[in-house]
């Protein structure tokens, strides 16, 4: 949609005709966008409609094949993030791009050090001027401390710091609450509301409709790579946005058969694992899965959720205890034997671990089953067999674009990647399903078709395990729920039994008889 | 101009770009110092194509550059940089050179024994190098440099040996003729041909391998399952285990497999041309280092080390008879090789150029 307003310095950014294609497809064609001086503003847009490379462009990190960019209604070349942040602007990008051995400090000061007279790094003026920041905005952070050793909504954090020492007016921000649990969301939106108080201009790309409403003064909404229009968030409610977005009406929420439990297929007992620091993340860590149950487990991010996966995967060193699957114990052997078991496993990290970002789309739909005698003979790849094995995959999770098998991985967007990852573990058709964070980064209308077909595969027997921050998630999916913390089972609960408040008390660390005498 | 930077965005196009530039940038430097450019040109290219003795000569010469070329490429692509090439190819000269001169069998058995213990002895080097990585972590680099060394000095030992040593001499008793993969024998019926000089060659059956196992590595890499996990360990070994594969096995494998291609050059280089012996070392000839360079330029395509290879060979025979014919230093040669070796390597910087220059046009224009 065109845009008819004029080029003004109440506008931070104003984007005029902005198209990009990406090996003659194009995935922007002339978007308008404007967005306000001292806003919040959110993109929305189905997986794949072009927001982050639209937000690219402004920061420099892509260029534009035709378009323009006025910043406070001056044009701007924007011709690397270089270049943006000198015209003010600063991104965070879903994955963070820290160095994990170096301090929070260090990291926030690295290439941009101040150093005194005598060119020696000024540490000292540094970590004033740090300290500053961080009490302004309340965003506390040791500054000694290794990016490693912290967990995602910190490094987050340390990352808005490092865009706020660069002086930024303008801060983009690509997903940012995907890795967030709902109170940490709760305070981001409440820093970002500050930066508009105080007059910067905060740009969010998310999925999640709630915390447009919550957040946003405006919403643009963008289709495959056409601005289709930019509501005033007080004038619509969040089912207008999901139609908006989709172009038809959507459910937003999946439907549950009834619970009709098997076997116990997985068990955990006594489960101890150490974490680097040689620190027991999981203590004498128990649980247990049956066929056709959804085991929920509700926790906050570093809790031990990583130990469990890694030593369920045998990526981990287990110190002691059992892990079972239909009989057989797994533990300290190798991921080869986990898979051969029937576990699969839809890991969080999917750059680093699910996925192999520079092979193709078939070929990462294979990697888990490129050993069975259909995807090979004689030791030789058979081509035609894995492109029609990928080709099912990508019609089935409708992962964009349509004809992507021979495109490198690396090249799709964050949600349709999520959903290549979904769709080769589901379809190994396991014993057991472990889903972390399955959705994270897919649009509503994505949510709820991978929602369908984790409570298909549960009517089909499988024992299936949901790590999720989602409370709404864990609430909607989950027969059973058990609560982490501190690397320990806290709470074993039937879905029907509990409620959001119960849960979220004792994953704050509460007693679980505590909350039985709170509420009588 | 947005065709030109299309094509230029190719990764082919801008290859011979900067071999382009490498000859450029040499040309000037061979005018400063003194040179005309033309002739030097000239004289490079007669020293390579007037006659077939010389192509003949580039390919004999290629051969073991090629065979390293594809040695470091393949480790490559499995995420290991092969430094140790060059000890692997030593240690492969001498264990072809023992097998050689210890054993007596008909021609055909005496080569195929000779070859399969040069190829042995790049093996296990290059085993043991995956392994030490695997095992502990230590560096492929860092053992490989060191290996090489270890190479060199047991070389320069073995040609003291008194059953080895040829008296008055700095090397080694040629080995065995039974063990020779010279063709000149099979190649008589070019005597009153056009072709006949190359019969003034050490023709010899190196190429041929060399471009069977070329083709070979390729298919296994690109079409076989084992290829498609040595490349997954090699582009995110994290997500390859966690799909189940073996790191650990896969970088023992592709050092073994690694190191035997740089064997089985040695064994191929030696076998093929005289002197059949090995010479005191006062250093390192190369083989395996060059081979660094073949894969860069051929961008760790095996087959495309047979191109790159070949180009490598003919910049280092044509520059010989730069060499004799206008006398410049041998180091011209290399200044040339290394600034066109440093253009490839920096090669991704001409799109980027040009789009620069485009949007400076466009700017001009609008
Ligand atoms: N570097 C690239 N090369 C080729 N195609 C690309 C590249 N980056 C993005 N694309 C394509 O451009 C389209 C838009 O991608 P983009 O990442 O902007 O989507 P998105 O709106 O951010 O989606 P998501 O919500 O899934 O993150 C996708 O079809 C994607 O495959
Ligand atoms: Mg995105």
């Amino acid at each position: 949609m065109p845009s008819k307003i004029k080029i003004s310095s109440q506008y931070a950014v104003q984007m005029r005709g902005v198209t990009k294609k990406f090996n003659n497809k194009k995935v922007l064609s002339s978007v308008d966008i404007d967005i306000k001086k001292g806003t919040v503003h959110a993109i929305l847009g189905e997986n794949g409609a072009g927001k982050s490379t639209l937000m690219n462009i402004l920061y420099g990190f892509y260029r534009a094949d035709e378009g323009t960019i006025f910043l406070n209604g001056k044009i701007a070349e924007i011709k690397s993030p270089h270049v943006a942040i000198r015209n003010k602007i600063g991104m965070v990008y879903q994955h963070f791009m820290l160095i994990d051995k170096f301090t929070v400090m260090e990291n926030i000061i690295l290439g941009n050090e101040m150093v005194n007279k005598f060119g020696v790094l000024d540490l000292k003026k540094s970590r004033n001027r740090i300290l500053e920041i961080s009490n302004k905005y309340s965003l506390l952070v040791d500054l000694d401390a290794k990016i490693e050793d912290m967990s995602v909504a910190m490094q987050q954090r340390v990352e808005i710091l490092k865009i706020l020492y660069r002086e930024v007016d303008i801060l983009i921000f690509d997903e940012p609450t995907a890795v967030l649990s709902p109170t940490e969301i709760e305070d981001f939106i409440s820093t970002i509301r500050g930066f508009a108080l105080e007059g910067k201009t905060v740009i969010v790309i998310t999925h999640k409709l709630k915390e447009i409403m919550n957040s946003s003064d405006k919403c643009t909404i963008i289709r495959s790579g056409v601005n289709v229009g930019t509501v005033n968030i007080s004038d619509v409610d969040q089912k207008e946005l999901a139609e908006k977005m989709v172009g038809h009406t959507v459910e937003l929420s999946a439907k549950k058969t009834k619970f009709t439990p098997g076997n116990v297929v997985f068990k955990i007992t006594d489960l101890c694992v150490e974490n680097e620091k040689k620190v027991l993340a999981l203590d004498n860590f128990s649980l247990k899965v049956r066929a056709g149950e959804i085991l929920g487990i509700a926790g906050v991010d570093g809790n031990g959720q990583r130990e469990l996966i890694d030593s369920i995967a045998c990526l981990a060193k287990v110190k002691s205890g059992v892990i079972e699957i239909c009989g057989k114990q797994i533990q300290n052997t190798n991921p080869c034997n986990v898979l051969n078991n029937g576990i699969a496993i839809i890991h969080e990290d999917r750059e680093k671990i699910g996925l192999i970002l520079d092979y193709t789309v078939a070929e990462n739909s294979m990697m888990k089953n490129y050993k069975l005698k259909d995807f090979s003979k004689n030791g030789i790849l058979k081509k035609k067999f894995i492109d029609k094995f990928a080709k099912n995959l990508i019609n089935k999770y409708d992962i964009k674009p349509e004809n992507c098998i021979n495109i490198p991985a690396r090249n799709l967007s964050g949600g349709n990647q999520q959903k290549l990852v979904i769709a080769r573990e589901i379809s190994s058709k396991p014993n057991l399903l472990i889903a972390v964070q399955p959705t994270r980064g897919l649009d509503v209308g994505a949510i709820e078709y991978v929602h369908r077909m984790l409570i298909k595969e549960r009517d089909e027997g499988r024992a299936i395990i949901l790590i999720s921050l989602e409370m709404d998630e864990i609430m909607q999916l989950s027969d059973t729920i058990s609560v982490i913390y501190n690397g320990c089972i806290v709470g074993n609960f039937d879905r029907k039994m509990t409620n959001e408040r119960e849960i979220g008390f004792l994953m704050a660390g509460g007693e679980k008889n505590d909350y039985n005498l709170k509420i009588s | 101009m947005t065709t030109i930077s299309k094509f230029l965005k190719k990764p082919v196009s801008s290859l011979f770009l900067s071999v382009f530039c490498g000859f450029v940038t040499s040309f000037i430097i061979l005018a400063i110092t003194g040179y005309s450019p033309f002739e030097v040109a000239s004289s490079l290219f007669n020293g390579i194509f007037s006659r077939p003795k010389h192509i003949m000569n580039v390919v004999i010469k290629g051969m073991p550059i090629i065979f390293t070329g594809i040695s470091v490429a393949f480790a490559f692509k499995g995420g290991l940089f092969n430094m140790g090439a060059e000890g692997q190819f030593i240690v492969g000269t001498i264990a072809s050179l023992i097998a050689g001169s210890i054993f007596d069998l008909p021609p055909f058995f005496q080569v195929l024994v000779v070859v399969v213990f040069g190829t042995l002895a790049g093996t296990l080097l290059g085993g043991l190098t995956g392994f030490l990585k695997a095992k502990f972590g230590t560096h492929e680099v860092i053992t490989g440099i060191m290996f090489n060394w270890i190479a060199l000095y047991i070389s320069n030992f073995v040609v003291s040996l008194k059953n080895f040593h040829r008296p008055n001499s700095n090397s080694t008793f040629p080995m065995k003729d039974s063990g020779f993969t010279g063709l000149r024998g099979n190649l008589g019926f070019l005597k009153d041909s056009f072709f006949s000089d190359i019969l003034k060659t050490e023709v010899n059956v190196g190429i041929i391998v060399a471009i069977v196992v070329a083709i070979f590595v390729s298919f296994i890499l690109n079409k076989t399952q084992k290829g498609y996990e040595i490349c997954a360990a090699g582009l995110n070994a994290e997500a390859a285990k966690f799909a189940g594969m073996n790191v650990y096995k896969n970088t023992i494998y592709v050092m073994m497999i690694s190191g035997g291609i740089s064997g089985l050059a040695a064994a191929l280089s030696i076998t093929g041309t005289s002197p059949h012996s090995i010479s005191i070392l006062a250093g390192f000839e190369n083989n395996g280092f060059n081979g660094l360079s073949v894969a860069l330029i051929a961008n760790n395509s095996p087959i495309g080390c047979i191109f790159s290879g070949l180009f490598f060979s003919g910049l280092i025979y044509g520059g010989k008879s730069m060499q004799s014919d206008l006398k410049t230093p041998s180091e011209i040669i290399n200044i040339m090789m290394g600034v066109i070796v440093f253009f490839v390597a920096v090669a991704r910087i001409f799109p980027i150029i040009v789009d620069r220059l485009l949007k400076r046009r466009q700017k001009s224009n609008g």
